[in-house]
């Protein structure tokens, strides 16, 4: 017989691994050797738990590790870039049914051994609440995502009593279930929990996804870190806390990067309301959009000595980020220095931006940050923005009334001409007005965000 | 079950007699701890690439692949096996599809070339 130490030491080892690969995440050239860090972690915490010799039913769990490592292998070698949001929610989703499953048959086979008991109960209560949670928010996250229904929020009367009904009841039949070991109360929790994630997410919409996801990235973290609990098992605990930890920081940067508190994204029902079609149009022109052809825009970006691009969402739907780089290319031929900014919630999830750069091979050193660009601006010749809306608007510095106000806001309207890039005068993703478009230094390129760049490099590669 | 049996072979008991540390009191401090961790490690990645950190806590998050082995191990029961190898394959397709997809994302972050 092996001793438990043995495998205590690997699943350290194992922990300290998963630790590297995320360590290696603070600089792009140490990524890839802490992702193959972790990935030894993972292969000695199967392999070592496959050694333990209470392990028997290997036909199931060839059969699942088989099933599963080609599907999920398939799926992370097909999905496009753009839709990484909603496959991270998807994997989120799969987290939280595991942790469920988990708890049940962890409930089952303690039952049938006769080992079941209160503290035990408890954690399976919590595994199976916040699993349940995880799993069927992120199914409406991903189907938001994935627009298989209207992202905008769903708010009806009574919705914010009715969750705190719901969790007040799976909080007492939890007590139910651990001071009566009554099994069926546990699966009407469970189902009550299910519930509890729809209409914890459904409210929530439009401009705060990226704090769903990041929430829901906690959430998952949190319901291993219980199962872990539920099994003594400590790499399960480490990895649920580390993942866990890691989901809370980016919900509150995505926070702080919006001005919004954590609460007020939870009880949702901001953005996504606005629907404005040609009367805005009209009412635009008449004060004062200026209209420019891409060959002003590709003029003024040729002569220019520093040009910031401001890439956001609209950019990833229209699959420009290709374009984006060889526009990059003519003008840095033609000597002109070009950087891009990016805002911290610019995209569906953080960091979308940077990622859909890179797979058009955009470098990532000519890719800032908010904070380390934004002093730039009044020394650019050119910004252009392609797809992005609120992140630039002005009137979160000093309009008061804005519901934007207090965003950070890249500051693009600082350059000495701004170009906008535009499908139609529609409001962004707040449904919120920006001041920018009618500024001096402002003209609008309408038009597809992918033809106006192949346009645009065509015409500075002419020049 | 692990810890039960590291605290079963004595060697975080102390003295004879001594009250004994629960499994849950070592989780907890364990627990803790690698919040505190991951706060300091998560604090120091780099924004660029938050979309790959969280398809790498996606990947891991699949570790609960263990609480599944063990749930087929327990061997007791039908029903408790079926339900081991579901979780076993949702685990499954987090671990692999969450790796292949950050590896794939992290190889697309070049330098320029000068």
């Amino acid at each position: 017989m092996i001793s438990p130490d043995i495998f205590a030491f690997i699943y350290l080892v194992a922990g300290v691994l998963f630790t590297f690969g995320l360590k290696g995440l603070s600089n792009p050239e140490s990524a890839r050797n802490g992702n193959n860090a972790a990935m030894v972690g993972m292969a000695l915490a199967i392999a070592a738990t496959l050694f333990d010799p209470s392990v028997k039913g290997f036909g199931y769990i060839v059969a699942g590790m088989i099933a599963g490592g080609i599907v999920g292998t398939i799926i992370a070698l097909k999905i496009q870039m753009k839709a990484m949001p909603q496959l991270v929610a998807a994997f989120h989703s799969l987290v939280g049914l595991a942790a469920v499953v988990v708890a049940i048959g962890t409930y089952l086979s303690h039952h049938n051994q006769g080992t079941v008991n209160k503290l035990l109960m408890t954690e399976l209560f919590l595994e199976s609440f916040i699993g349940a949670i995880t799993f069927t928010g992120s199914v409406i996250a991903f189907g938001k995502l994935q627009e298989l229904f209207r992202s905008a929020p769903v708010a009806f009367g009574g919705q914010h009593m009715l969750n705190l009904a719901m969790g007040v009841a799976a909080f007492v039949l939890g007590g139910v279930f651990v001071f009566q070991d009554n099994f069926p109360a546990f699966l009407v929790l469970t189902v009550i929990s299910l519930v509890l994630g729809v209409t914890l997410i459904i409210p929530i919409g439009g401009a705060d996804m990226p704090v769903v996801v990041s929430m829901l990235n906690s959430y998952s973290g949190w319901a291993a870190a219980a199962t872990g609990f539920t099994l003594n098992n400590i790499l399960l605990i480490i990895t649920g806390a580390l993942v866990g930890s890691s989901g809370a920081i980016l919900s509150y940067i995505m926070c702080k990067a919006m001005n919004r508190s954590f609460i007020s994204v939870i009880l949702g029902g901001f953005g996504g309301t606005a629907e404005a079609a040609d009367p805005a149009m009209t009412n635009a022109r008449a004060k004062g959009v200026k209209e420019a052809a891409v060959e002003d825009a590709a003029f003024m970006m040729a002569n220019a000595s520093k040009v910031i691009i401001i890439p956001g969402y609209g950019m990833a739907v229209a699959q420009a980020q290709h374009a984006i780089k060889e526009m990059m290319e003519a003008m840095q031929s033609k000597g002109v220095t070009v950087k891009f900014a990016i805002h911290p919630v610019a995209g569906r999830m953080p960091g979308h931006m940077n990622v859909l750069l890179a797979e058009a091979d955009v470098p990532y050193d000519v890719v800032f940050e908010m904070e380390e660009i934004n002093n730039e601006f009044s020394t650019a010749d050119v910004a252009f923005i392609i797809g992005a809306n609120d992140v630039v608007n002005p009137d979160a510095k000093s309009v008061k009334t804005s519901p934007l106000y207090g965003m950070p806001i890249l500051d693009a309207y600082k350059a000495k001409v701004v170009f906008v890039n535009k499908r139609s005068m529609r409001a962004g993703y707040s449904g919120v007005d920006n001041s920018l478009f009618y500024m001096d230094n402002t003209s609008l390129v309408f038009g597809d965000a992918k033809s106006v760049c192949e346009k645009l490099a065509a015409s500075l590669h002419e020049r | 079950m692990l810890l039960d049996s590291i605290l079963a072979s004595n060697i975080l008991v102390g003295a004879e007699g001594a009250a004994e540390l629960s499994p849950f009191m070592l989780g907890l401090i364990v627990f803790v701890l690698a919040c505190f961790v991951g706060y300091h490690v998560i604090w120091n990645v780099t924004p660029a690439l938050h979309t790959p950190l969280m398809a790498v806590t996606n990947a891991i998050s699949g570790i609960i692949i263990v609480g599944a082995l063990l749930i087929v191990a327990s061997e007791t029961g039908k029903w408790v096996e079926i339900l081991g190898f579901f979780g076993v394959l949702l685990a499954s397709v987090n671990v692999f599809g969450g790796f292949v997809v950050t590896n794939r994302m992290l190889a697309m972050f070049k330098k320029q070339k000068r």
